[in-house]
């Protein structure tokens, strides 16, 4: 790992060298928020943003994505033949994705890459990508990735983490990709790693400090699935759900989609879009019958996808980093902190700790 | 509007106590500030979870379709408005319902005053007409009449229409407000400018349906957007699909709507869905001098006819 230093006056300087091979991605403030936004040329991306309101994974998942296409034109010796469409497969550099968005990715990899299956359009895209991070010097209130297996300052899922210094940037090189990536914008200057780690080291402490928000998770993979399942509160957690979807639609770790066909003249493509199970149509069978017909079934699954089946099934933690939006931003103020805290104390004595 | 507290868990206590009520749906205080939940309380010991402030934005009576318990409510005046068209509609009985009038000065808008400050709020204390507002190195008092929801600051009704009892003196309505400026400003574009205006506002749209989900008229069991047997919209984000479904929404809530705002307020990227929805409250003011959810005797115009409707092409 080295540790280069990029004068903040070489920054634009460099993403309009890296513009050649990469398409760049960043947060870009429209309207009163952030995004991600695949960045015009010469346009900066914007870094005094806590957060974005939705997360990016739709750099990788995008919402709606073309899978194939096909011509339903019977003059057309092809009609009625799925294609691929054209890939835009040029290198993709995320810049100033937070540590917890990053995390994410690697969460929800387990998921779309496993021995038996490859989600190839993800993978496609996340292997384009190389994330350069932006550490987090100012989280919110309520942010929780500390103690949701991310941190201000994490490294997982990230090729170059950026740190935030008066004048300059210090980037910690992680990968051979972050490496790359790094020598094509022409930044270059590596510097002595004892007193930039240092620095580095103490500027995490404090924003580790700064998280008031905190999640204990300890017993979540011992509880018994069905009683958790069965647990008295989810009527009450779910009182107040409208089942809009926005919590699963902000989160970097949702991943649910639905496949559709659209034509329009003879023309037609088959797309994926995001889905969530908080929509009732998500589990609507062919015949009628919904086996999560109520809204409680369905805030209940995605509690418990998040943090049981989700913990049970890869041993990795829970399916969530902590970033804070889904809390932020539900109409109604469904907080998965207070969820987390029922599901992992249901059941057990609550011994004073102190 | 913190002085309704006391009244609002004496009634509640007292009608789950004498069994009025099975249960009474008001508000908890929030995890996060400018955030309150919608809560149900069944206990008479636990009324003291209800609060009311200036973050009770969510229409309650979205809480009420179809339910089959006598219920306690607690209703500022859009909610009450809201309770009548769900009593027209048949979507629950006047007598299964024990309605708990607030009168109302304004909900704040949680979208204008995060927008004011560059750093992040960390609490709100409201008193009478002064909200504090503080995070991370600033505090600054702001008045609550400059911030209040856009629907709220043209509100005519602020008094609960129907009602068993109220947790508070009645309220001055606001006079001589101006409702329909902004609609009158889309009314004199031309058609180029107001499409271009329409997919401008829509644009950052998810279709992640909170505004439909938020709002207490949209009780379909399914909406034509998730209709599949036809399929009357795509699912993707392709413009044509997001603007049908926010045209027709509106249209499904001509005559109904009370312009509550629950729409806005619970969209998580700030579209202003609620120019849409208003113009139609606009035509049904100028066309049938309708105005949704003052009375629960007569139907909305768009529901009825009449043999001797003055307009030709309906006969
Ligand atoms: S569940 Fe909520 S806090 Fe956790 S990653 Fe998703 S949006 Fe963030
Ligand atoms: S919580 Fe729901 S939407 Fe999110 S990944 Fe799990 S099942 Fe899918
Ligand atoms: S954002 Fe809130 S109201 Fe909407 S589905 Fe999620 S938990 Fe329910
Ligand atoms: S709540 Fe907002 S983003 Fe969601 S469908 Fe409605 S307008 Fe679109």
């Amino acid at each position: 790992m080295t540790i280069i230093r990029i004068d903040k006056k070489d920054w634009a300087p460099g993403l309009e060298k890296l513009n050649s091979s990469y398409r760049l991605f960043g947060p870009v403030k429209e309207q009163d928020f952030h995004n991600f936004k695949e960045l015009a040329k010469g346009e900066q991306p914007d870094f005094n943003c806590l957060n974005t309101r939705l997360s990016p994974k739709s750099i990788v998942q995008p919402q709606s994505e073309i899978m194939l296409e096909f011509t339903l034109d019977e003059s057309q010796a092809d009609h009625h033949i799925m294609k691929e469409p054209a890939v835009n497969d040029k290198p993709r550099a995320v810049l100033g994705i937070r540590p917890c968005d990053a995390k994410a990715f690697q969460l929800v990899k387990l998921n779309f890459d496993t021995l038996e299956h490859k989600d190839v359009y993800w993978l496609r895209n996340y292997e384009a990508s190389t994330f350069v991070g932006l550490a987090c010097d100012n989280p919110c209130s309520a942010c929780f990735c500390s103690t949701a297996g991310s941190g201000p300052y994490n490294e997982e899922g990230l090729d170059v983490l950026l740190v935030n210094a008066e004048d300059h940037y210090l980037a910690k090189t992680l990968t051979p990709k972050g490496e790359a990536l790094l020598k094509s914008a022409g930044w270059q200057a590596t510097i002595e790693p004892g007193a930039a780690e240092a620095q580095i080291a103490a500027q995490q402490k404090s924003a580790e400090e700064r998280i008031q928000s905190r999640v204990y998770t300890d017993n979540l993979r011992g509880q018994v699935t069905n009683e958790l399942y069965e647990a008295p509160f989810w009527e009450e957690v779910a009182f107040a759900c409208i089942n809009c979807g926005t919590c699963t639609y902000l989160c970097p770790t949702c991943w649910c989609f639905d496949i559709q066909d659209e034509v329009h003249g003879c023309a037609g493509v088959r797309m994926r879009n995001w889905d969530s199970c908080m929509y009732p149509l998500f589990t609507l069978h062919g015949a009628g019958h919904n086996p999560r017909g109520t809204k409680t079934h369905r805030v209940r699954q995605r509690f418990m996808h998040k943090l049981k089946y989700y913990v049970d099934k890869y041993d990795n933690g829970i399916q969530c980093v902590g970033c804070g939006r889904c809390i932020r931003f539900c109409p109604v103020n469904i907080d998965i902190r207070d969820v987390i805290d029922k599901m992992n104390t249901y059941g057990t004595c609550q011994v004073d700790q102190s | 509007m913190l002085e309704y507290n006391d009244k609002i868990r004496e009634i509640s206590k007292k009608i789950l106590k004498e069994c009025k009520v099975d249960l009474v749906i008001g508000f908890r205080k929030g995890s996060v500030p400018m955030m309150n939940e919608p809560h149900v309380v069944k206990n008479p010991d636990d009324v003291d979870k209800l609060i009311w402030d200036s973050h009770c934005g969510i229409n309650l009576a979205n809480y009420l379709t179809e339910r089959k318990e006598k219920v306690g409510i607690i209703a500022k005046g859009c909610d009450s408005r809201n309770i009548a068209v769900h009593i027209i509609e048949n979507k629950i009985d006047r007598d299964q319902l024990y309605i708990i009038g607030v009168p109302c000065q304004g909900m704040v808008d949680k979208r204008q005053i995060t927008a004011k400050f560059s750093g992040e709020i960390q609490s709100i204390i409201e008193k009478g007409d002064t909200i504090t507002v503080s995070g991370n190195g600033f505090e600054e008092k702001l008045s609550k009449t400059d911030v209040l929801q856009k629907n709220c600051a043209v509100c005519t009704h602020r008094n609960p229409v129907v009602y068993d009892e109220l947790a508070g003196d009645l309220v001055e309505e606001q006079r001589g407000v101006d409702r329909y400026e902004d609609v009158r400003a889309v009314e004199a574009m031309d058609s180029e400018a107001k499409w271009q205006y329409f997919d401008e506002i829509l644009a950052p749209c998810i279709r992640c349906y909170a505004c439909r989900n938020a709002c207490p008229l949209c009780y379909c069991p399914t909406c034509f957007v998730d209709e599949s047997r036809p399929q009357w919209v795509g699912k993707s984000i392709d413009p044509t699909d997001t603007r049908t479904f926010h045209f027709l929404r509106a249209y499904h809530c001509a005559g109904r709507c009370t312009d509550c705002g629950a729409c806005e307020r619970a969209c998580p990227v700030g579209i202003n869905m609620r120019v849409f929805t208003k113009k139609l409250e606009k035509d049904c003011k100028d066309l049938f001098d309708w105005e949704a959810g003052l009375t629960i005797d007569v139907r909305p115009p768009l529901d009825i006819y009449r043999p001797e409707d003055p307009d030709e092409f309906i006969k």
